[in-house]
């Protein structure tokens, strides 16, 4: 707002990200494919926490519950009833959806009574609920052992070649990402924004602030299930493991880590994340205390997330005009 | 709606009747009676911990009466939610300020505007795109002078120039009622001459309720005052009235 341009910069800035990415991961080896497409389902999910997080304030613990609905649901519809794997796929794709913002209206009941850590709590146990729900309902389930999925859907086009289902999952997040840029600058976003700064304040004006928030938590629970979904198909593979605490955990670090507010920086965090816990595993046996210790740091030394390296950036030459690298070293501390 | 207030422009706007408010034994609000008229300009003083804030607090619905009722226009309004109340005409202020941080002065002024209109709830349309919401936004802010600094964020200000866009926001919901509650909390005394004169030019059909510690503010501004002293009215009246009271400086200077 302060500069006119800067909005329309930082958009086209977006759009030649996206652009390349687009463009180089075909090119790349079928494991980076695979790499980057998981990225991207987790990058919905980010996206879908940092409405809760970073537009209205609220720091759930339980975004993992909503993909493992959409989840679950298109492995046991998959391997149970074969359905999803011709045209129906999309059908699937909007039941999981459904399924998502279903378990979320229910969930935000209880929820969004609470705030700050007590909202965090309650999103917390209501997670492990569903975790429970997928660890012992065997005959549901399949338990601990979950669901090995059938090769992907295939309607005109082979979702079982990696590139192809890239392609497909490039697309849902490129239209969860506009749709979510255009709700934030709705005035239903910016009322979410209002209710993060000072909810009093927003009730005072005539805000039903339960309301927002109520709408905001179905709203990540949807996308949260269209994540599941995606990753049902993306993993093959559906078991409890991806409905614990950790999922959750992992999506709130891709989210800080990027920078909460921002959209693009859960995305950018999911990439991360995703890459080093691939890459970290295969190193070394402790790499979650590489995980752990990046968030730690990024929280004290980088609130902002990797969002906000530019504006400090600009921040800083802005404070010290003509300054020489030699003085770059702290002058006091 | 608008039509159903007009029904009562005869009336009171706002009526307390016995309004009382306890925290278990303490009895922070008791039964409070009091009448405001369209025009109105009335202050309640008392010294700290009288129970000014808490009075507002339940008149706003922020707290739950005890007991007694709040009429607004009218209607019974005790139990309603902060919202409703100024859907049907009720604005206040905080005595510390509470306003958007980290939005801009606009984008504050925007919110509070889009706070009465159902378009809050659009979700695929940006908010900068309601030509009226804009147009009124920057009626407010240009009658108050600040619409050169809409872009700087509210945190940005200095606390005097916080203290006056929190009357803006007040404002911005066209109340028919507006409740301060300190506006020139923490002002040097010139600001707070400042102040007063931006609330004397305020529209003056508006009914205005002010809470206050600056007694310079409070006697150039109302014209009609009641003293809180814990929890109950001790006295009121006219500004030169309570001006002269005598149990009035006893309460102020602790004689009593």
């Amino acid at each position: 707002m302060k500069d006119g341009h800067a909005p329309r910069r930082k958009l086209l800035i977006v759009i030649a990200g996206l652009l390349a990415l687009l463009m180089i991961t075909p090119f790349t080896s079928s494991y980076v494919i695979v790499l980057i497409t998981h990225a991207l389902v987790f990058a919905i999910l980010a996206m879908s926490l940092d409405i809760l997080l970073g537009y209205t304030g609220l720091p759930s613990l339980g975004q993992a519950a909503y993909l493992g609905m959409g989840a679950y649901l298109t492995a046991i519809l998959a391997a149970r009833y074969q359905f999803g794997l011709d045209w129906t796929f999309w059908v699937v794709i909007l039941m999981g959806i459904l399924i998502g913002a279903a378990t979320a209206a229910l969930f935000g009941l209880l929820a969004i009574r609470a705030g700050g850590v007590y909202f965090l709590m309650i999103t917390l146990a209501l997670a492990m609920c569903v975790w429970g729900l997928a660890y012992r309902w065997n005959s549901l389930t399949g338990g601990d052992n979950g669901i090995i999925l059938p090769p992907r859907p295939q309607f005109g086009i082979q979702l079982s070649d990696d590139v192809t289902f890239f392609y497909l999952v490039f697309g849902f997040f490129v239209v969860s990402l506009a749709m979510l840029y255009i709700l934030v600058k709705s005035p239903f976003g910016r009322s979410l924004e209002g209710i993060r700064e000072n909810e009093l304040r927003m009730r005072i004006l005539g805000y039903n602030t339960w309301l927002h928030k109520y709408i905001a938590f179905i709203i990540a629970g949807g996308f949260g299930g269209l994540a599941g979904v995606l990753w049902a198909h993306a993993h093959g593979l559906v078991s409890p493991e991806d409905v614990t605490l950790a999922t959750s955990v992992d999506a709130l670090l891709m989210v800080v880590l990027g920078g909460s507010g921002t959209l693009v920086g859960g995305a950018i965090g999911a990439g991360i994340v995703v890459f080093l816990r691939e890459y970290l595993s295969t190193l070394v046996p402790w790499w979650q205390y590489v995980l752990g210790g990046v968030y730690v740091l990024t929280i004290l030394y980088l609130p902002g997330g990797l969002m906000s390296i530019p504006e400090r950036v600009r921040g800083w030459r802005a404070s010290s005009p003509g300054r020489s690298l030699s003085d770059l070293r702290p002058t006091n501390s | 709606m608008s039509e159903k207030i007009g029904q009562h422009e005869g009336g009171a706007v706002l009526e307390l009747k016995g309004l009382s408010k306890s925290f278990g034994g303490l009895h922070a609000v008791q039964d409070v009676d009091l009448k405001i008229f369209p025009g109105d300009r009335k202050a309640i003083i008392g010294p700290n911990g009288a129970g000014k804030t808490t009075l507002f607090n339940v008149v706003t619905g922020v707290l739950p009466a005890t007991s007694g009722q709040v009429l607004l226009f009218g209607e019974d309004i005790t139990g309603w939610q902060c919202h409703r109340r100024t859907a049907l005409g009720m604005a206040r202020t905080f005595q510390i300020t509470s306003l958007f941080p980290k939005l801009t002065v606009l984008d504050n002024v925007l919110l509070a505007i889009k706070g009465l209109r159902r378009t809050k709830f659009v979700m695929w349309r940006p908010l900068s795109s309601y030509r009226d919401v804009y147009e009124k936004a920057r009626r407010l802010l240009e009658s108050a002078g600040y619409w050169n600094r809409r872009d700087v964020e509210v945190r940005n200000l200095s606390h005097g120039e916080q203290r006056q866009v929190e009357v803006i926001l007040g404002l911005a919901s066209d109340p028919r009622i507006l409740l301060l509650d300190e506006p020139a909390a923490g002002l040097a005394s010139g600001e707070s001459q400042e102040m007063t004169e931006f609330l004397r030019r305020l529209d003056p059909e508006l009914a205005i309720l002010l809470i206050e510690h600056d007694m310079d503010v409070v006697f150039d501004f109302a014209d009609h005052i009641s003293v809180l002293h814990f929890g109950e009215v001790v006295e009121e009246g006219t500004t030169e009235r309570i001006r002269r009271s005598e149990k009035v400086q006893e309460i102020y200077l602790g004689t009593g």
